[in-house]
């Protein structure tokens, strides 16, 4: 399902595509890169009683001032059809899709986790490091900072795992998440 | 044309190119640029307020009232703060209105400067859309987009906050009017293949029931005569909302009174047992509902909104249509000549006899008395004595409000302005004045509570200089008399803080502000004193004595459905203390 500035939009068909349950949805988003615009997606979420599980925004078509919100929020159908809505009404926003809905998208993170500790568990750490595919971008002699790529469960699996290495703390960068295929956010047609 | 102006000239000179003649503001530090230009020029003029809520109130009569866009201009930090309210209620019944405020100078924002406050942060999730302007080649553009955006798809407040600095600065003008800034462009025409299955359901339904609302009277003079038309061609009965009112005429035969928590017996019922619901411009809003999980249970519904997120945001239908009611009842009338159906008149016959077995109940009885005004007979006395005049009433909130919607019968829109959706005490008086600046000759009225009006009194100065002859009905019982009535029948009549004790002499306090005051507590001397009111061509208060404790009926009390409603005649005083369960004493 995708909601589209300035075009006709229902939502009733919804209820018999999708099973009611409710499950996390990564929404993409399209805007105009304006002062305020991210307040006005997060005042929207806090003030409807929606949740953010994850966020991340930054500044995708330089040209033409656009930025790509990548949001992922839970709920039952028909919730998260009314948050696509409500971020449909407003005025910088330029397109809603639901990856979720409109079939398969790929989904990355990335996160930087810093462990410490010397001796045994360090050599560990390394070797785990290097399982799961982690780039080690800071090391000293009794620390290292990993910079992992993945899907965000494959982060939580590493990170849970750096906990018995000694692990310090980790940061990430929140999803970044495109639909496979060739059509492109602004040039797919409205479903 | 481009011409170089500063940033307060091009104010002044976008609500010209506009076609703004009137604004509402009130000046201060911030915004004295703007009010300098003002005082050199005649193309705009401005209705000076005694507060910035009753700015903004003004605004929203006048919008309302005229179906243009209500303007308001006032100050930083307590301007704008005192103008939230006024917004609120703008965006919550989609009322298009322009604010401007003035902001300290760029290089003080963000320093706790005197007078600052993050005006566009505040005012974000109480506008449609708004900007601070921090560059004069940004605000010719802007001004124009803030009157687009204000008046395009769903009406509703937008701001645009102005630095001092900018409104110093010399910059190029150009009239941007109808060349759109941002890409926002709602869809107006309801797709196709929606519309005719609405007609398909239209034209098998046996117990019809059309549900209109304020998306009747925002969409303009176009969507009221097309909803007669629309009646009329189908026959089927139309109720509609509190902002409804006056879309479909109540003297129409078609009418059913209105709907919801305080609305008549046979609209409720109807509701409750319509197979088919076509709702017209409103949001299945809790007030109109009842309780969701017993509402209209055997119904397909049709839902005509021009906003997307109101279709299944309360209530799923079957049948959403987006787009602009003049628009989609056009189309609909045309599908339905198209399609000529042979309906079920048998069906329809019975469903008739059944809604005037409904109507027989006559739920809007209530007990008259020669000794005291019953605030019903007040309001009835006053429709009596105004509806062949060219009136206009507005209203604050609370019973008197409900009374009003009961019992004055609205035959044309844009002649009842109302706080509907934020149910704003002290909306109606700024709101009249409002009314009265659009339509000098017209009478205008503000009925009113006891309470309510002492929320925004002040303006009655407003009304005295700029020379609005508005009345100010009040319905005085001495109490918060929803607040009362709610006490009654949530709370064991502990009647906490809603008695107003120390009430002010309304004759004395009119005479104070160089209005005329009036005061009447016999059933026998109203109409004489309605009369009286009417003849007096400057603002007045007519202070109207009523019963203490009447209760306003029929009333669906919370957290239950159209088909459990408590009717005024047959209800005890233990009744009204059982009426609403554990469950209905947490609803609002």
């Amino acid at each position: 399902m995708m909601i589209v500035a300035g075009q006709s939009q229902s939502t009733y068909f919804l209820e018999e595509e999708v099973p009611n349950t409710e499950r996390s949805h990564t929404l993409s988003v399209l805007v105009d890169n304006e002062p305020g615009v991210l307040a006005r997606v997060i005042g929207l979420f806090s003030g409807r009683g929606y949740n953010i599980e994850s966020l991340t925004v930054s500044e995708v078509e330089h040209e033409k001032h656009l930025s790509r919100i990548t949001v992922v929020t839970t709920g039952r159908p028909p919730v998260i059809s009314q948050i696509m809505h409500q971020l449909g009404r407003l005025v910088p926003v330029h397109k809603v899709v639901n990856l979720t809905w409109s079939g398969e998208s790929i989904e990355r993170e990335l996160a930087l986790v810093k462990v410490g500790g010397r001796g045994e568990l360090r050599d560990e750490a390394l070797r785990l490091a290097q399982a799961f595919n982690a780039r080690t971008v800071d090391a000293t002699l009794e620390s290292y900072v990993f910079e992992i790529t993945g899907t965000p469960s494959d982060i939580d699996r590493f990170v849970s795992i750096m906990k018995e290495c000694g692990l310090v703390e980790v940061a990430r960068t929140g999803l970044a998440a495109l639909a496979r295929g060739r059509a492109g956010i602004v040039d797919s047609p409205a479903s | 044309m481009t011409r170089q102006m500063t940033g307060a000239e091009m104010v002044i000179q976008a609500l010209a190119d506009q076609g703004v003649d009137t604004i509402f503001g009130y000046p201060g530090g911030s915004v004295l640029p703007i009010f300098d230009e003002l005082y050199q020029q005649d193309k705009v003029h401005n209705v000076l307020v005694r507060h910035e809520q009753g700015a903004g109130h003004a605004a929203e009569g006048y919008a309302r009232s005229t179906g243009r866009v209500g303007v308001a201009l006032v100050t930083s930090g307590p301007g704008a703060t005192n103008m939230v309210t006024a917004l609120a209620d703008a965006l919550l019944d989609s009322i298009p209105m322009v604010c401007i405020t003035g902001q300290v100078p760029t290089h003080l924002i963000g320093t706790d400067a005197f007078q600052e406050a993050d005006t566009v942060g505040i005012t974000r999730p109480c506008t449609k859309h708004n900007w601070l302007v921090r560059r004069i080649e940004d605000l010719p553009h802007v001004l124009h987009e803030a009157f687009r955006i204000a008046t395009t798809g769903r009406p509703g407040p937008v701001l645009v906050d102005i630095p001092k600095n900018i409104q110093f600065q010399t910059g190029t003008y150009e009239n941007f009017k109808g060349k759109p800034l941002t890409q926002y462009n709602p869809p107006v025409k309801g797709r196709v293949e929606a519309i005719k299955e609405a007609v398909a359901l239209m034209a098998a339904a046996k117990k019809p029931v059309i549900y209109s609302g304020g998306g009747v009277i925002n969409s303009g003079a176009d969507a009221s005569r097309l909803l007669r038309q629309f009646v009329e061609m189908t026959g089927f009965p139309i109720t509609s909302t509190l902002m409804g009112l006056g879309g479909y005429p109540a003297s129409g035969k078609n009418w059913l009174g209105m709907l919801g928590m305080h609305g008549t017996y046979e609209a409720n019922l109807a509701m409750h047992d319509c197979d088919v619901m076509v709702c017209i411009g409103a949001r299945f809003d809790d007030r109109i509902t009842g309780r969701i999980d017993a509402f209209s249970p055997k119904s397909k519904k049709i839902h005509i909104d021009i906003d997307p997120s109101s279709i299944n945001k309360n209530v799923l239908v079957d049948v959403p249509i987006v787009g602009d009611v003049a628009h989609i009842l056009g189309q609909l009338t045309e599908a339905w000549l198209d399609l000529n159906p042979t309906v079920d008149t048998a069906a329809h016959k019975a469903w008739w006899k059944q809604i005037d077995s409904w109507r027989a109940k006559k739920c809007l009885t209530y007990k008259n008395s020669s000794e005291v005004i019953m605030p019903q007979y007040a309001i009835e006395r006053l429709y009596a004595l105004t509806k062949d005049r060219d009136t206009y009433i507005t209203t604050e909130v609370g019973q008197h409000q409900m009374w009003v919607a009961q019992f004055y019968g609205f035959d044309e829109p844009k002649r009842f302005m109302t706080s509907g959706g934020l149910g704003t005490m002290g909306y109606g008086l700024p709101a009249a004045i409002g009314v009265q600046v659009a339509h000098p000759d017209a009478l205008v009225i503000d009925v009113a509570g006891d309470a309510s009006i002492q929320m925004n009194i002040q303006e009655m100065a407003t009304a005295v200089q700029a020379g609005a002859p508005v009345k100010a009905f009040i319905l005085n019982n001495q109490y918060m008399g929803m607040v009362r009535q709610w006490q009654q029948l949530l709370h064991g009549n502990r009647l906490s803080h809603s008695y107003v004790e120390a009430m002010p002499d309304f004759v004395k306090l009119a005479e104070a502000y160089g209005a005329v005051g009036i005061a009447c507590s016999k059933p026998g001397d109203l109409d004489a004193a309605i009369e009286e009111m009417i003849s007096i061509k400057r603002p007045v208060i007519f202070d109207c004595r009523v019963a203490n404790l009447a209760n306003c009926f029929p009333m669906i009390p919370s957290g239950k459905a159209h088909n459990e409603m408590l009717l005024g005649e047959e209800v005890s005083d233990e009744e009204i203390g059982n009426a609403i369960g554990a469950a209905g004493k947490a609803l609002v």
